[in-house]
């Protein structure tokens, strides 16, 4: 079974199509990624996916349950409770990580668990703990996320999605506010959890590291898929538009 | 009359002072909020209502809303609230206060960058869980120093309570004043009022400082 799966979503900003009509399905495992220019609505993908804007057209589920869909053309969301649920599935890592800078490290990783889904502090510290160690950043657990480096920061934000056990991960250009260095440690943690067979779809721009890591790729311009393929695929394409972006036609300068 | 007299007198007007002050803040401090979020709202009646409110209150002087609070009701309705002169200062205090703090708070709060809520919204917190604990604790240290100036002007306009009549300490050092033909009670006067602020100014330093362990 799909664990996300979105069919002909349309989503409009004020008139502006953004996104025209996307399919697409991730499926247990898999890492997919999600290439194309600036503004070609890759990342207004993960936000409708992960509820922050609302589609205007199409439908798309979760794990088969639906969380939102068409009915006399106008678009309808599953109900509170529901989406409560499905929620649930799905975890999100920003550009910008968005911790909370009020909280230290461990709280940033425990608030949620705790608080919201009342989880039992024992098993929720040594979980945290746990994933800090994985993310190479045991020591940080009292430090202030203004205390911590792009890199260290962006690391914290994955452990922190990660403690909500998410089914499937998103990243939206986890590493376009960081500078090549730590740039590095980010992608690499991404990649051990590929290895772990993590679900994952990556908005990046860094195509080497999309190549080496997905099971998929797709590349997205002015709102369409153009290309849906695996990676070896998507570097041999003989679509125009695709070769333009990756720099490989011939310049003219 | 001999300076410890003096001081007796005044001390009952100070500690009127205080308690208009300690009431005005503890209570306009949440209604403030609380108009904030009606200055926000989507419904364009009620912003516009609070809109106008805040404008009224900013825009015509306190001591002049203090006499409105006071003697409104008697020429508008024959109602006589004499006995409740201290409730119609604190009421008048409060509603004035509270517009100003409402502003600093709107101020805040938009200030806070989006990403704030969107982590939040996709961390599975509801969205009142989302403001008490993510985003009214970073708005309250944004907000400390604007609010530390309402908060020392707030000490020097207890002053205005004399307008009705009322018992504070500024009214008591002019009544003494003017009755013994010295200037001493409005030095007193002020020695007090600089006092107050100086320990205003030190506890919200202190607060300052203490939400200073995050950036």
């Amino acid at each position: 079974m799909a664990v996300l799966e979105m069919n002909h979503i349309k989503k409009v900003f004020g008139g502006l199509t953004v996104l025209e009509d996307i399919s697409l399905h991730v499926d247990e495992g898999e890492v997919l990624s999600i290439i194309g220019p600036s503004g070609s609505g890759k990342s207004t993908i993960l936000r409708c996916a992960t509820f922050l804007e609302k589609i205007d057209g199409g439908e798309f589920s979760y794990m088969g349950r639906k969380a939102a869909w068409e009915e006399n053309g106008s678009v309808k969301y599953a109900d509170k409770a529901s989406l409560k649920e499905i929620k649930k599935n799905f975890g999100l890592v920003f550009q910008n990580f968005n911790l909370f800078p009020h909280y230290s490290v461990m709280k940033n990783l425990t608030d949620a668990p705790l608080n919201v889904q009342k989880r039992q502090k024992d098993e929720v510290m040594a979980q945290a703990e746990d994933l800090l160690k994985q993310m190479g950043l045991s020591d940080k657990g009292d430090a202030y996320p203004y205390q911590l480096s792009g890199g260290q920061s962006q690391r914290v934000a994955i452990a922190r999605a990660l403690m909500l056990n998410p089914g499937i991960l998103f990243f939206d250009e986890p590493t376009s506010a960081l500078d090549p260095e730590l740039t590095g440690e980010v992608l690499r943690v991404i990649k051990s959890l590929a290895d772990k067979n993590m679900t994952m779809v990556i908005v990046t721009h860094e195509m080497k590291f999309a190549h080496d890591i997905s099971d998929r790729m797709i590349f997205i311009d002015g709102g369409v898929i153009v290309e849906d393929c695996t990676p070896e695929e998507m570097f041999s394409s003989k679509n125009e538009r695709l070769q333009s972006f990756l720099g490989k036609l011939e310049t003219t300068y | 009359m001999s300076l410890s007299t003096m001081l007796v007198q005044m001390g009952d007007g100070m500690l009127k002072s205080i308690s208009i002050f300690i009431w005005t803040l503890v209570l306009s401090l949440p209604l403030g909020l609380i108009v904030s979020f009606g200055r926000m709202s989507k419904n364009r009646i009620l912003r516009g209502i609070v809109t106008f409110y805040i404008s009224v209150m900013r825009g015509t002087p306190l001591m002049l809303q203090l006499l409105v609070v006071y003697f409104g009701p008697y020429y508008l309705f024959q109602a006589n609230i004499g006995a409740y002169r201290y409730t119609a200062i604190i009421f008048g205090f409060v509603v004035n206060y509270a517009a100003y703090f409402a502003e600093i708070f709107r101020s805040g709060i938009q200030s806070m960058p989006k990403g704030q809520y969107e982590a939040a919204d996709v961390l599975g917190y509801s969205r009142s869980q989302a403001f008490m604990k993510i985003i009214l604790p970073q708005v309250m240290k944004r907000i400390l120093p604007p609010v530390t100036n309402e908060t020392i002007t707030l000490v020097k306009d207890t002053s205005l309570a004399y307008a009705l009549a009322y018992s504070e300490m500024f009214s008591i050092a002019k009544q003494i004043a003017a009755a013994q033909t010295t200037f001493t009670p409005l030095i007193v006067a002020a020695v007090f009022y600089y006092i107050f602020n100086y320990v205003v100014a030190g506890i919200m330093s202190y607060i300052e400082k203490k939400l200073s362990y995050y950036r």
